[in-house]
């Protein structure tokens, strides 16, 4: 077992790294765990270390922050406050008995099958989020990918998921992801969102009190005319086509009402299609350390813990809503965590700056969601046959099935009646559609191993130790 | 809602879709209330079951014996949907005195009724390749089988044609002047009936309290380890022969012995971890441990293996683990189906043929004597003595 | 145009690892996944149940669709694995391990 550290951070992106280095710079002993190869996470995903890139692939926009941080690390580094395990997916964090503090379960090398525990005293969980994909006839065929991963393997691995691609679903996402690919070299043959521009104008009070976000989506779109790509708001893909791999996508018109609208739809042809419908955060490692959600999101208090003592949560992981507010949370929860491991309460008034941040943003965040909520009918247009457990191979049909004619209620006895959600992904990517069809609100499964673990590594945990 | 039937049952898992079918066989109209969905409780926290070899001569096994041929006649009717496998049983022993111990019980079962074949080292290896070389022995058991428990409760109810209200709390026993039972308030309405019976599981107690009486059901935690998907690896329910101490045991402490098997959908389960530590589901890596440790043993093929999740099910049992089973003499209309510990998918369809021949008022097929629900007295009096069924 | 251009990536010593026997080019730092469609291959899957082709979806380890055989070991997730010199990548079927 690792020596134990005085703070483990699960996540280097935005919120992690700014906990973490809260934590450091009064003097916190901080372990950071990360699965990555480089910090930064999703939104600062650099190039692989081994491409030796002087710069990402499309413009960042803040390269600045990126650097202010990336320096930061990199002095705490040296200085041997902050130990930065790269490559480390976590599993689960144990909360010792008798205050023993919490052990990081993480597994490691190229396979991930090798085990490792790293003790500390308090836990900050910035484990982000992952991309919410709506199904649709023929969203299993190579070639869909979500926008978040066409933009994570671009950005992270300089290539394109095709030649020809379309951008589709909806919220703040699809903008960059458009002009990212169109940068590195792909033609987007449409960037299709399905919200509506009354949608945008009925929020322009929340909306206006960020205007640099709001700035940062005109940008994004200027940037995209350059190529010739216009969005076309309230539309939706209707259908992906091909044998083998994707050959082209449906593209229909949405009414005012969020239904399709008849007589709109006409193909596009395309070699990719990217697709999101939102973030969902991950919240695994907290829910399985007994700590409260509200909702899908991991609930903290004004100093970003949660009700489970020593542990703090920051970023997507409590509610999505960008890679600024992540960096707010995560500095007050680095802060909060210094006073804390030192026995003192901490002062709000020295985090004034990223509290009034924290405030603007979630009412931004929340202004957002209302804007790109889903098509109303996204349920229906899931036909019996479209699969919605892409791990388990579940069709829409199986789950009506077991909700109609089984007795089936909740995800959870959807799962048990039809294997919707039992497989390797563990129910992550068929949440949202098993809840829409379930007809009940999305809740976080119970996931205690947040990744899957060797039977090996399992048997050779650690005994408990009584110290 | 206002609702009248003959018999309501409280509880929608395996063992109250079984007293709703057979109940309907039998002529009544049923119908099933549960506070959560269809084998949202034990059920659907366990691996399915059906098991004779881990269980000593005396009334659950004749139980067992009775349901596994319900079971057999069910799966027949209901098809593939409910993925009933008679895989059989294999216990192995890994030295010479547990081998020896393990034959005087089989010799006991054989009395009994019970198909139980001993196997030697080589004849393990055909039997399961994939088994750890250097077992003493051990003894298959050909009427062991599994259900998926979810699917097979779910299906059992749509059989019976009962009227299911899920999502609906019990909060009150109705009863008469007279002081028996005439049906159930829920949190959506009351449902008349002149019998109620009692199939809620682990809050088997709860149900009987709010019926004005006293079972001692307490839960018993296990944990199940479900693997990544694999092919036909592991082909029998393969245990070590101290789950069947285990099973039988009294201690609060953590127990695990390894229990594995392949299912048709793919992943192989790992059981068995007992604790009796209240309703807490926090996850134990204590006990996934030990289970990991001891699936490695019998099967190092699963060392890189992974594990996708892992579960924990409450196991409703009482004192002398044996279920209650029968009309409750201290309340008129009431009947207790509870209490099967781990055993419960197994013993469902033999306590709900009882249960029905107990409502009809025919002969119950088996004496419901060691099953009586008030054999523990009241609250602070001294339990009764232990079943004996402890090998 | 490749996205290398842009980045001002430096062309990096590159190597050869098989896919289904056949050589494909691939560079340090390098995942399976990003090789592979760099050799424009999209699926490297067939599912269990219909032996449907699957390929790269959510790109950061959250779908374990781009399961693969790296090696002979089976569901590894392309997205994720760096490759190294010599690697033997296999399409996957079924559960991706060998029948017992």
């Amino acid at each position: 077992m690792a020596e134990r550290t005085r703070l483990a951070v699960v996540g280097a992106g935005p919120a992690g790294l700014a906990g973490a280095l809260a934590a450091a710079a009064r003097g916190v002993r901080v372990t950071l765990v990360d699965a990555a190869e480089q910090a930064g996470g999703q939104f600062f995903r650099r190039p692989a270390e081994a491409f030796a890139a002087r710069r990402p692939p499309a413009p960042h926009p803040r390269e600045h922050t990126w650097e202010r941080l990336r320096d930061a690390l990199d002095r705490y580094r040296a200085a041997g406050t902050v130990t930065h395990l790269t490559e480390h997916h976590v599993w689960c964090v144990e909360r010792l008995p008798a205050s023993r503090g919490f052990a990081v379960h993480a597994l490691c090398g190229p396979a991930q099958e090798e085990g490792v525990t790293v003790r500390a005293d308090a836990v900050l969980l910035a484990t982000g989020g992952y991309e919410r994909v709506l199904p649709f006839p023929g969203w299993t065929l190579p070639g869909v990918v979500t926008a978040g991963g066409a933009q994570a393997v671009l950005k992270g691995q300089l290539v394109l998921p095709g030649r020809t691609v379309v951008v589709a679903g909806t919220g703040p996402l699809l903008l960059p992801v458009a002009a990212g690919l169109a940068e590195a070299g792909a033609r987007v043959a449409a960037l299709v969102e399905s919200a509506g521009p009354r949608a945008l104008l009925r929020r322009a009070p929340a909306l206006a009190g960020q205007p640099g976000k709001v700035a940062e989506g005109v940008h994004y779109a200027a940037r995209l005319l350059r190529y010739g790509v216009r969005p076309l708001a309230r539309h939706t893909v209707v259908e992906a086509h091909g044998a083998d791999r994707l050959e082209a996508v449906t593209v229909a018109a949405l009414d005012r009402g969020g239904r399709l609208a008849p007589g709109t739809a006409r193909r596009v042809r395309c070699d990719a299609l990217a697709v999101g419908h939102g973030l969902l955060p991950h919240t695994d490692l907290a829910e399985t350390l007994g700590c409260a959600l509200s909702g899908t999101d991991v609930r903290v208090d004004t100093e970003q813990r949660t009700d489970v003592p020593g542990v703090w949560a920051a970023g997507e992981t409590t509610g999505v809503g960008g890679a600024d507010l992540a960096l707010a949370e995560g500095h007050i929860a680095g802060r909060s965590i210094a006073a804390r491991l030192r026995g003192t309460a901490p002062d709000p008034r020295a985090w004034a700056v990223a509290d009034r941040a924290r405030t603007r943003l979630r009412a931004f965040a929340a202004a957002l969601d209302a804007v790109y909520a889903p098509p109303s009918d996204w349920v229906d247009r899931m036909t019996d046959d479209t699969t919605v457990c892409r791990c388990e191979e579940v069709g829409a049909g199986r789950v009506r099935e077991a909700v109609g004619a089984l007795g089936a209620g909740d995800a959870r006895s959807v799962k048990l009646l039809t294997r919707a959600g039992m497989g390797w992904c563990q129910g992550r990517m068929c949440g949202p559609a098993v809840a829409g069809l379930t007809g009940c609100p999305l809740t976080p499964g119970r996931r205690p191993f947040a990744r899957p673990v060797p039977l090996g590594v399992l048997a050779g945990l650690p005994e408990p130790r009584p110290d | 809602m206002r609702l009248t039937c003959d018999v309501v049952v409280v509880g929608a898992g395996a063992v109250g879709a079984a007293c709703a079918l057979y109940a309907a066989r039998a002529g009544l109209d049923v119908c099933v209330v549960d506070r959560g969905q269809v084998a949202g409780g034990t059920t659907g926290a366990g691996e399915g079951n059906l098991l004779v070899s881990d269980k000593a001569p005396g009334p659950e096994l004749e139980l067992a014996l009775l349901s596994a041929g319900l079971w057999a006649g069910l799966a027949d009717e209901l098809g593939p949907a409910v993925e009933y496998e008679p895989k059989g049983g294999l216990v192995v022993a890994k030295t010479p005195g547990e081998l020896s111990a393990l034959h005087g019980l089989a010799e006991r079962q054989r009395a009994a009724g019970v198909a139980a074949v001993r196997v030697g080292p080589r004849e393990l290896a055909e039997l399961e390749p994939h088994l750890s070389p250097g077992l003493a022995g051990g003894v298959l058991h050909p009427q062991d089988a599994q259900v998926m428990p979810a699917l097979a409760a779910a299906h059992v109810i749509r059989a019976s044609g009962a009227r299911l209200h899920t999502g609906s709390n019990v909060t009150g026993v109705l009863r008469g002047r007279s002081g028996a039972v005439r049906g159930v308030r829920t949190a959506r309405g009351d449902i008349h009936a002149p019998a109620v019976v009692n199939a809620a599981g682990t809050w088997g107690g709860e149900l009987a309290a709010l019926a004005g009486t006293h079972l001692p059901v307490l839960p018993r935690r296990g944990f199940v380890l479900v693997t990544e998907p694999l092919p036909r690896m592991v082909r029998h329910k393969v245990y070590a022969a101290d789950y069947v101490a285990d099973v039988a045991s009294d201690s609060a402490a953590l127990r695990t012995s390894p229990v594995v098997e392949g299912t048709s959908a793919g992943p192989v389960l790992i059981g068995a971890s007992r604790e009796r530590i209240g309703f807490d589901r926090a996850l134990s890596l204590p006990a996934v441990r030990a289970l990991a440790a001891g699936a490695i043993g019998l099967f190092p093929f699963l060392e890189p293996v992974r594990a996708l999740r892992t579960y924990a099910g409450f196991r409703p049992y009482l004192p002398d683990h044996l279920p209650a089973i029968g009309p409750d003499p201290r309340v008129p209309g009431l009947l207790h189906a509870c209490g099967h510990e781990g055993a419960g998918i197994g013993l469902a369809t033999g306590t709900g043929r009882l249960i029905a021949q107990a409502l009809t008022g025919e002969a119950t097929e088996l004496d419901l004597g060691p099953f009586r629900p008030d054999r523990f007295g009241a609250p602070g009096t001294s339990p009764a003595t232990r079943g004996g069924q402890t090998p | 145009m490749s996205p290398a251009q842009p980045a001002g990536s430096r062309p990096a010593a590159v190597f050869t690892v098989t896919f289904d026997g056949l050589p494909i080019a691939a560079s340090p730092g390098q995942t399976v996944a990003a090789a592979l469609w760099t050799a424009g291959v999209t699926a490297w899957r067939g599912t269990r149940g219909g032996g449907r082709p699957r390929g790269v979806f959510c790109g950061i380890g959250v779908c374990f669709d781009c399961l693969v055989t790296v090696n002979g070991r089976p569901n590894q997730r392309a997205c994720l694995v760096p490759l190294r010199p010599g690697d033997v990548i296999r399409t996957q079927e079924g559960t991706g391990h060998e029948d017992g």
